[in-house]
């Protein structure tokens, strides 16, 4: 199933998804901490110019993130 | 009269400094936390007749897990009762719009056993939201007060106010059960130190390496204990921020009555579309960034020039009310010329962060951040170096500690590196004189004009010394610690003037006490070099020049001007000047220019009056005055004027890339803790400056 996982940084503007968890220890707790929990819906805004980075809404308020940290965020939808 | 110590805390966008802004007015200060590197913001605010309470505004986090610098020293005063600024009281800024993030450090507090007041902030927006939530029973479930404050308008400061002078009792909730298999540590670590709650002495282990206050010994059995229950920083770190999100989003549950919908976002949404466009986005940011410059330099000529006058006007009149001595000497031209070259730059500063602040304050800043990050990526900086790069152009100083938000090390210390590279305002009076001696002032294609393109060449220039420096550091410094950004974009909101006006204050003071006092200690160094010398030769002076004039070789009204000349001369600065004179000879300076070199590590612009005291110019007023003694000046080796094309774009150059600043040595050592990367700096902005006016000079001669 594992090629079935997909993460934030794949998703497109418009997209929502359920976040799954994290595909590695590393920062996991600083986007816990900025409310990147299990089981919330994240929604993908729009990406900076260059594609990277790029800004979702995650429980009603907007971040902007790093590709190579979105990629870390496992979603399901 | 009573004294309370009140810390206020939250996460960043929260409106903490506004309330800080309400609370303190115009009682605030700004300095550094002992020992650290971070803004230290306090203020004091009188409560009630009898009791006044100093207010300390801590920076803005999301838990008590520091990642940046700045971070670090909440968690430090948090847990260190013995802490100088370990407070009374906290107040808790959320904001009300995003109750979920916010209230993620409040649980944190309430296992600290802090008494906490919390404020839900931005109530306004809140309410334009649609949200509605039970504030009574928000209150009764985290068993600590809840006030309701717009700190825009100044709404429910008072209550707070009243609240905060009033007992608060310490919540009984326990929100984060620590696991058990650390509990034992955790007990032997409240039992050593003797603490308030379980929660702190978690701290303990969880941050041993980042809390200063504990000494090697502390250390040493903190991490015996932590060995032995196989426990590591960072362990149970996410199960914990779980556990507290789970506490959060239960509470919520009870207590929102009503949910927000994004209908209110949808203007900042649609703000956004335009500004973070890959075309209009980069126009307008580039737009602004023209707009900043053309004020920087337009519109603070006149209170510079304002100021240089006052300046000279007390010297003046102050040389003529005190009696001639050393002592009044020193007053008069070390002192208050040394005020005078701080203060020059403040209109400069004021109107740079003026920009920043209105920037920061409409949310537009973290665009900035957002567009530029990948850029800036590529050259070993984060899109947060935007704003240290930009208020390089002003000064270095303030842009160098606003490198503080970068997390990263690495990201931090290229930033550091290259900053000084960007033309600062104190090159400025250099560059207008020797671009007016040199460029001459026609037009290209009847248009643009020729001083000014190379004014703005010089600038690019130095900027792109910046870039191309970022790359190699990139390359050279090695970290392992990963680089990251994950921030808040916040929604767009107009900025609150008196905001704007708080930052530009601090910033300016900031300026004035950080460079000032190395500038102005600097510059009586300068002066007592450039006063004395050697006292055979300096007894002469009076003798040689009078000779002179017998002998008609000079005209006796310029006796005065040509007295100081010679003394500068035979000074230990001239000395200098002299000896370093086969090293600059390749660059096509003589000892003349040497010794303005060597006056300009005060401040970069003590060149020009250098320049005019050795040309005997007397009034440095007068610009015109100076230039047009530079150009008549001979240079006895070629029988040409000394100061061609190729003597002035060398010294163009140099002054573009040459580190002559103490107070941003300083600085820099200050923030990478250490002499290390100051030195570095010196060592290669000097030789950068060195070879380029080599070649140039070789190139143009």
């Amino acid at each position: 199933m594992a090629d079935l996982a997909k993460s934030v940084a794949q998703m497109v503007p418009g997209e929502t998804a359920v976040i799954a968890g994290f595909v590695s220890q590393e920062l996991s707790n600083k986007l816990l901490e900025m409310g990147f929990l299990p089981g919330s819906v994240v929604k993908f805004n729009f990406k900076a110019p260059f594609g990277d980075p790029i800004c979702v809404t995650i429980s009603g308020y907007d971040i902007t993130l790093r590709l190579e940290e979105a990629a870390m965020i496992s979603i399901l939808n | 009269m009573e004294r309370l110590k009140i810390a206020l805390a939250g996460k960043p966008n929260s409106g903490k400094s506004s309330l800080f802004n309400q609370l303190t007015g115009l009682k605030q200060k700004t300095g550094n936390f002992p020992g650290v590197t971070v803004d230290k913001k306090t203020g004091t605010t009188r409560l009630d007749e009898n009791t006044m309470a100093e207010i300390i505004d801590l920076p803005g986090i999301y838990s008590l897990y520091p990642r940046s610098l700045d971070e670090k020293i909440v968690a430090e005063i948090f847990s260190d009762r013995r802490n100088n600024y370990f407070p009374n009281k906290v107040v808790l800024v959320a904001d009300a719009t995003n109750l979920q993030s916010s209230l993620l450090l409040l649980t944190q507090l309430i296992d600290l056993r802090l008494p906490v007041v919390l404020v839900l902030n931005m109530v306004d927006l809140a309410a334009k939201s649609g949200q509605s939530i039970d504030v009574i029973k928000l209150s009764i479930n985290l068993d600590l007060p809840v006030v309701l404050v717009n700190a825009r308008t100044g709404q429910g400061i008072e209550k707070l106010k009243k609240i905060l002078i009033g007992h608060i009792p310490v919540s009984k909730q326990k929100i984060y059960p620590i696991d058990k298999e650390i509990l034992p540590a955790v007990e032997g670590v409240r039992h050593h130190f003797k603490l308030e709650s379980s929660y702190e002495a978690y701290q303990y282990l969880q941050q041993v390496e980042n809390l200063t206050f504990l000494d090697k010994n502390d250390k040493v059995f903190i991490g015996k204990l932590a060995n032995e229950h196989e426990f590591f920083p960072g362990k149970y770190q996410g199960a914990e921020t779980i556990i507290r999100y789970q506490y959060i989003q239960d509470l919520l549950s009870k207590i929102v009555l009503k949910t927000a919908d994004t209908e209110w976002k949808r203007l900042s949404y649609r703000i956004d579309k335009v500004l973070t466009h890959k075309v209009w986005g980069y126009l307008i940011f580039f737009g602004v960034l023209f707009l900043i410059f053309q004020a920087i330099f337009a519109w603070a000529q006149a209170p510079m020039d304002f100021i240089d006058s006052t300046f000279a006007n007390l010297s003046n009149l102050l040389k003529d009310v005190f009696p001639r001595g050393p002592f009044f000497d020193l007053i008069t031209q070390g002192i208050i010329p040394g005020i005078g070259g701080i203060l020059i730059f403040v209109p400069q500063i004021a109107i740079l962060f003026a920009f920043i602040a209105v920037l920061e304050e409409t949310g537009y800043m973290s665009r900035v951040v957002f567009l530029m990050d990948k850029i800036m990526r590529k050259f070993g900086m984060s899109g947060k170096s935007v704003v240290p790069l930009i208020s390089g152009w002003a000064c270095a100083i303030p842009a160098i500690m606003a490198t503080r938000t970068i997390e990263n090390w690495k990201d931090r210390l290229i930033t550091i590196f290259v900053t000084p590279l960007m033309s600062c305002s104190a090159r400025l009076p250099v560059f207008a004189i020797l671009v007016a001696l040199i460029i001459p002032d026609d037009k290209l294609f009847g248009f643009f004009n020729y001083q000014g393109l190379v004014l703005m060449g010089l600038y690019a220039l130095g900027f792109s010394a910046a870039i191309i420096s970022a790359v190699v550091m990139k390359w050279i410094v090695k970290s392992n610690e990963r680089s990251y950004l994950i921030m808040e974009l916040p929604t767009y909101r107009m900025p609150k003037w008196s905001n704007v006006g708080h930052t530009i204050v601090s910033k300016t003071k900031t300026f004035v006490f950080e460079a000032g006092k190395i500038i102005l200690a600097v510059s009586i160094v300068l002066w007592v070099l450039a006063s004395y010398g050697p006292e055979k030769q300096m007894s002469q002076a009076e003798t040689v020049i009078d000779k002179q004039i017998q002998n008609h070789l000079a005209a006796p009204d310029e006796r005065e001007n040509l007295l100081m000349a010679y003394r500068l001369e035979h000074s230990y600065a001239g000395i200098i000047g002299k000896a370093i004179e086969p090293a600059i000879a390749p660059l096509g300076y003589d000892w003349k220019i040497g010794i303005a070199l060597i006056t300009s590590f005060a401040a970069r612009e003590v060149f020009v009056g250098t320049m005019a005291t050795i040309y005997s110019v007397g009034n440095t007023e007068d610009q015109t005055t100076i230039k047009s003694r530079l150009k008549a000046e001979i240079n006895p080796d070629t029988g040409g004027p000394r100061f061609t094309t190729a003597t002035g774009l060398s010294l163009l150059v140099f002054y573009t890339f040459a580190m002559q600043c103490m107070s941003t040595l300083a600085v820099v050592k200050r923030e990478t803790n250490g002499w290390k990367w100051p030195m570095i700096q010196l060592v290669y902005m000097t030789a950068l400056a060195y070879f380029s006016a080599l070649i140039v000079y070789q190139l143009f001669s």
